[in-house]
């Protein structure tokens, strides 16, 4: 075969050390699959009640704001179905507070498979944001029962909530892989997310709706909206609810300006990416 | 043995260094970086490999041996992918599979099918590879009543066998296997044994770490010897085992010298071991009469000493104890200053290894009044062209006879 005097001798693959993606994105998928798919029956079947317990935190806090805001305090009272509009925004701000405070200390919590199996590290905070996703389905079925039964309109606009909630996605898993990449190397993540978590839900229009604060601030009400997650409640409100309730470009004083959380859930991801591929390699050694 | 030299090696390692950076003082907060952003961060390097290069040839058996902290669990972490290396290649050829720990990601709140199929992704198989594999993994690890339990109903027997069968099935060319994984009970770890030993039939390529020479001695083709992340020999695992042992001896006599147990009434100044002739020798064959003698200098009067002599091999067991206490009770009186030699006459018996004599001399009684004890000081080798394996190695005298078919068989008397 080798005509030539030197013979190339095939040493296979070369062997790499761990990273975010290694194995490929098919194995990472797999993966990510296969986890959270044990992790949700974990929960689900786990206990007697199972799924009514991941319920009831959303249900809770949406009963309690419910009655403390339309009943003694108004809260928008000029506008049409707010009650389901409080619960949609409780489910979405539920979604994301449940994948980004897991995300936090999963990788340092899976230590033991860290440290012992190569597998694409980035497995491991993206099977939790898929584990919240099904949990964020399981939801929206509430929302839609309540929905219906408080008379809300079936539109065709309701399939908008789609890329929406691939927006919300993307947001939450750049968080995600962040957050998990800095928590292994600096503890007080942790903390400085759980306080950051409770501003971020009174920053994203959930409880005191756009309409209201405009009344008041208009400044201030624009530019709550650069916040990918209130951006996506609003345009998910206008979209499902009703028409009445102003739609993000509008809020915001522009289509082009919606350029602005569009670009924050973008750059997030791609900073979250960029830190966590950064760091995979190391992670084994710095746990 | 011989790979054909066309093809290349099933894995290469060509000058593989590792360093772990441990921080001088740990911080991890964020407040601690920014009060003090200058603090703390001191670094030492502690390399654990360092240019580290052989090859392993397709089904080659190969033993990585080395006390701990040599490096090569570091080693094997690297081959696995779980450690990225500072500098150097390696390459494989063929999957790959690691058996560092078992059953990594069991989760003990779901049953045996679950943690099973994500535990052979992990492992490298394709979601529909290790659901097709269930039925096996779960009848090699002879769990087919169990597979409804929850794993945290399982023994802890049940739990290693079953991630040891999926470890088995993930069916890799190329084997990384630690010690650890020789944990459980005797019958198990034969299993195991079995298993790489089939492996090894089937001519897939199997490195193995441990720092037992023993095992390397009995399974492996080839050996290397890692210390302090230094390759020092590689090849034939006998050499590489005389090595390994010379190393630990060295090792533990240079931490304890210094120290001296006993009251001091007398000392032992010297032994050694002599053969037939009359020689010193620290290397003897299996079967040799042979004499050790100790020179007892008394700084005070004593009657009836006592001293006893403990052949250890390299792990540490007493092989052979010879005592004045059973063989020679009254051994004398002696006075201040005086210099007496014991000697003790025996065949050898010991299967081939390292030993080390230790002499502990004592008051009269059960030896439990020590005067001195002399350890550390010498070892010897047996060597012996037969072994049967065990810790000692006697002539045994055997017959043979054949019996009618209908001889009884199984009775008393």
């Amino acid at each position: 075969m080798a005509s030539a005097g030197v013979e190339v001798i095939d040493l296979g693959e070369p062997i790499r050390g761990p990273g975010a993606l290694s194995g490929g994105w098919r194995r990472t998928l797999q993966l990510t699959i296969a986890i959270a798919k044990n992790d949700f029956k974990l929960r689900f079947f786990g206990s007697v009640l199972g799924y009514v317990w991941q319920l009831m935190r959303p249900l809770l806090l949406f009963g309690v704001l419910y009655i403390v805001f339309t009943q003694i305090v108004p809260l928008g009272k000029d506008l049409e179905y707010f009650p389901v509009a409080l619960l949609l925004g409780i489910v979405l701000f539920t979604f994301f507070a449940e994948a980004t405070s897991a995300a936090v200390s999963c990788v340092v919590v899976r230590e033991n498979l860290v440290r012992k199996i190569h597998f694409p590290r980035i497995v491991i905070p993206l099977a939790i944001v898929l584990t919240a996703c099904f949990n964020l389905l399981l939801n929206l079925v509430v929302v839609v029962v309540f929905a219906l039964g408080s008379n809300v309109p079936l539109r065709w606009t309701w399939l908008g909530l789609l890329p929406l909630l691939l927006g919300l996605v993307v947001f939450t898993v750049g968080l995600s892989m962040l957050l998990s990449a800095l928590y292994v190397r600096y503890r007080d993540v942790q903390p400085i997310w759980d306080v950051s978590l409770q501003i971020t839900f009174y920053a994203s229009l959930i409880l005191v709706p756009y309409e209201t604060i405009r009344e008041k601030h208009e400044v201030l009400a624009s530019g709550l909206l650069a916040n990918p997650l209130a951006a996506v409640l609003q345009e998910a409100r206008h979209l499902v609810i009703d028409p009445g309730y102003v739609n993000a470009a509008d809020a915001m004083g522009g289509a082009l300006r919606l350029l602005v959380p569009f670009a924050i859930a973008i750059g997030t991801f791609l900073l979250g990416l960029w830190t966590f591929n950064r760091e995979a390699p190391r992670i084994a050694e710095e746990l | 043995m011989e790979a054909s030299p066309t093809r290349a090696p099933a894995v290469t390692v060509e000058q593989v260094s590792k360093g772990f950076r441990t921080p001088e003082e740990a911080s991890h907060t964020l407040k601690e970086r920014v009060l003090h952003p200058t603090r703390g961060r001191g670094h030492r390097e502690f390399m654990a490999l360092r240019d580290v290069s052989f090859a392993v040839q397709e089904g080659e058996f190969f033993g990585i041996v080395g006390r701990n902290g040599s490096g090569k669990s570091t080693l094997l972490k690297c081959l696995a992918g779980i450690y990225q290396v500072d500098s150097g290649k390696m390459h494989r050829r063929g999957r790959m599979s690691t058996f560092i720990e078992l059953g990594v990601g069991f989760n003990p709140d779901l049953a045996a099918y679950d943690n099973v199929v994500l535990n052979g992704i992990m492992m490298g198989l394709s979601p529909a590879e290790a659901k097709a594999r269930y039925r096996k993994i779960i009848e090699f690890a002879e769990l087919e009543e169990f597979q409804e339990l929850k794993l945290k109903n399982y023994s802890s027997g049940m739990h290693v066998r079953l991630a040891f069968s999926v470890a088995v099935q993930v069916d890799a060319d190329i084997l990384l296997i630690d010690e650890v994984l020789a944990v459980g009970d005797a019958a198990f770890q034969q299993k195991c044994f079995d298993v790489f030993n089939r492996m090894r039939d089937e001519g897939k390529t199997i490195l193995f770490v441990t720092h037992d020479m023993g095992t390397v001695q009995r399974l492996c083709h080839r050996a290397m010897l890692l210390d302090h992340g230094e390759m020092i020999a590689i090849g034939d695992p006998e050499e590489v085992g005389d090595r390994y042992l010379d190393m630990n001896f060295t090792a533990t006599s240079q931490a304890r010298q210094g120290e001296r147990e006993g009251d001091g009434f007398a000392r032992v100044v010297d032994g050694w071991l002599e053969n037939d002739a009359g020689e010193r020798i620290d290397q003897i064959l299996q079967g040799e009469r042979c004499t050790f003698r100790a020179v007892v200098q008394f700084n005070e009067a004593i009657n009836h000493p006592s001293l006893t002599v403990a052949l250890r091999n390299e792990r540490g067991d007493n092989v052979l104890i010879l005592t004045t206490i059973i063989d020679h009770n009254d051994s004398g009186t002696f006075a201040r200053g005086e210099r007496v030699q014991f000697a003790v006459s025996f065949d050898n018996i010991l299967c081939p290894g390292r030993y080390e004599p230790v002499a502990n001399l004592a008051h009269r009684g059960a030896g439990h009044e020590l005067m001195d004890r002399w350890a550390k000081q010498m070892t010897f080798v047996v060597r012996s062209s037969r072994t049967a394996g065990g810790l000692v190695d006697v002539p045994g005298d055997w017959t043979i006879e054949r019996l009618g078919a209908d001889a009884p068989v199984g009775q008393v008397g």
